[in-house]
């Protein structure tokens, strides 16, 4: 089976634009939560959101009527990415594109619906249809580095970009591609996004804790992740740096209730990803929870790790009190986290950490990042639906 | 304003919709788990109340330990509608 390496990494996010400034706000602790400043956020109840602030896409100021922000992201995220990995203007039909996005160009339809609806206006932009479909994101990116091999969007709500990168992966491993930039990219932080999420009375009125006694509920980020996934002997071929190996996938669906999510589910998504990525539990170093700091998200992930790792798992942190919920492209914001912690050996704390919830007896890195050698990290994303998919990572 | 027996007809009526029962079948001081309503149910019987007497509740599924509105009964939500309405009628 052929090997599957990370050679680039690009994001947009609520704490930097790029991987490096990301890499410091993790290991800072720092939180990208603040008050919401897009249209109408004072008819919401929750105000609080990780939104990409003062964005300046620096992208072609002809083509950028094309672009809502969830492709506006992601072609600044998936031009890092290219960048870091050295690779040519024209990918070519060896390269594809597989992202994850939930609720695609949100925005454009709440404009249009605004345009038609609310303001009585007899028409639309001409170019709706091409900014909202869900795989605008892909396509813009397959255009802009012309990578003309698989490209396509999947959507599985909070899991889409794990999803996303565990395709890519199989893409790579069966032959049908060498290179594939992956991940995710979210733009839900408008008024119809949030006032969607809210009637499911999840969401914090102030701020994320994942797994702390306190806590809240989730807090909504946007921004975009996009990593090269590069067959091993490609990368290796043109002398490229390897930033970690794609080690393993796992999906399970919980086939239960379409929004509690059930700790076996999950469980088997993890043991999948470590059958696939030829490791045991005891190998792991680290996991970048989904923690979404729910009462419920946070209580059956915790059962989930212990029965996969069982009295003594490794520690875990959820990153996303710092960047958000990035609902369909968090896994790929978290994606970022982990080569953070097997390229620099750093682990990303659980900012807003009060105090411990027997539920979750697990080691978190409270607060404060931590320096440790792992070889080998999972990242977990389980969605509403009961849709869990796990990726493993290891150092190069 | 709504009497109190006004709103728990109400109240009761919601609930029973969302557990597709006759409203007879649900006791005046019902519990709200006993009766078996799910998460979703619960999300669905709010809105649905809101809705009915112009309100917002303030529930937070992550903190059902110390909720600013009781939805643990019917003589408890009654009282928390109640207190509502009358906040805005204030």
């Amino acid at each position: 089976m052929r090997r599957v390496v990370i050679t680039g990494a690009g994001t947009v996010n609520a704490l930097a634009g790029d991987v490096p400034g990301s890499f410091a706000a993790f290991a800072e602790g720092r939180s990208g939560i603040g008050a919401l400043s897009f249209r109408d956020a004072d008819r919401l109840a929750i105000r609080v959101g990780a939104e990409v602030r003062n964005w300046q896409p620096g992208l072609d100021p002809a083509k950028l009527p094309l672009y809502d922000r969830v492709t506006q992201y992601a072609l600044v995220a998936g031009a890092e990415a290219v960048a870091m990995a050295g690779l040519p203007e024209d990918i070519g039909p060896r390269g594809g594109v597989i992202l994850g996005t939930a609720a695609g160009g949100i925005s454009t339809w709440e404009d249009s619906y605004r345009a038609v609806f609310a303001e009585g206006k007899p028409r639309v932009s001409p170019l709706v249809v091409p900014r909202l479909m869900h795989n605008a994101p892909a396509s813009h990116l397959s255009i802009r580095h012309g990578l003309t091999g698989p490209v396509l969007v999947v959507s599985s709500a909070c899991a889409s970009a794990n999803h996303a990168m565990g395709l890519a992966l199989q893409q790579i491993r069966l032959g049908a591609a060498d290179v594939m930039l992956t991940g995710g990219s979210e733009a839900m932080l408008c008024f119809g996004g949030v006032k969607a999420w809210e009637g499911l009375r999840v969401l914090s009125p102030d701020t994320c804790r994942p797994f702390s006694l306190g806590r809240k509920g989730m807090v909504i980020g946007d921004g975009a992740g996009v990593l090269v996934f590069e067959a091993e002997a490609h990368a290796r071929a043109r002398g490229a740096r390897i930033l970690a190996e794609v080690a393993g996938f796992g999906m399970t669906a919980d086939a239960r209730d379409i929004v509690a999510p059930d700790p076996s589910g999950a469980a088997r998504a993890m043991r999948a990803a470590l059958a696939d990525a030829g490791l045991t539990p005891a190998e792991v170093g680290y996991i970048n929870a989904h923690g979404t700091g729910t009462l419920v998200n946070d209580r059956s992930e915790s059962a989930a790790i212990l029965e996969v790792f069982g009295g003594s798992p490794p520690p875990v942190s959820s990153t996303k009190a710092m960047h958000g919920h990035a609902i369909g492209a968090t896994g790929a914001l978290e994606a970022i986290a982990c080569l953070l912690a097997l390229t620099r050996g750093v682990l990303a704390p659980t900012i807003g950490f009060q105090a411990p919830d027997p539920d979750c007896p697990l080691d978190v890195v409270p607060n404060l990042a931590r320096q440790a050698q792992v070889d080998a990290v999972l990242t977990n994303a389980f969605a509403f639906g009961g849709l869990n998919a796990v990726l493993a990572f290891t150092r190069a | 304003m709504p009497t109190r027996t006004e709103i728990e007809t109400e109240v009761i009526a919601i609930l029973a919709a969302q557990l597709l029962l006759s409203p007879s079948d649900i006791p005046r001081d019902a519990g709200i788990d006993a009766l078996g309503l799910d998460s979703l149910g619960k999300v669905e019987a709010i809105f649905a109340l809101e809705e009915r007497f112009g309100i917002s509740i303030p529930f937070n599924a992550n903190e059902p330990d110390r909720p600013d509105f009781a939805f643990d009964s019917v003589p408890g939500i009654v009282a928390g509608v109640e207190r509502l309405i009358a906040q805005q009628g204030a």
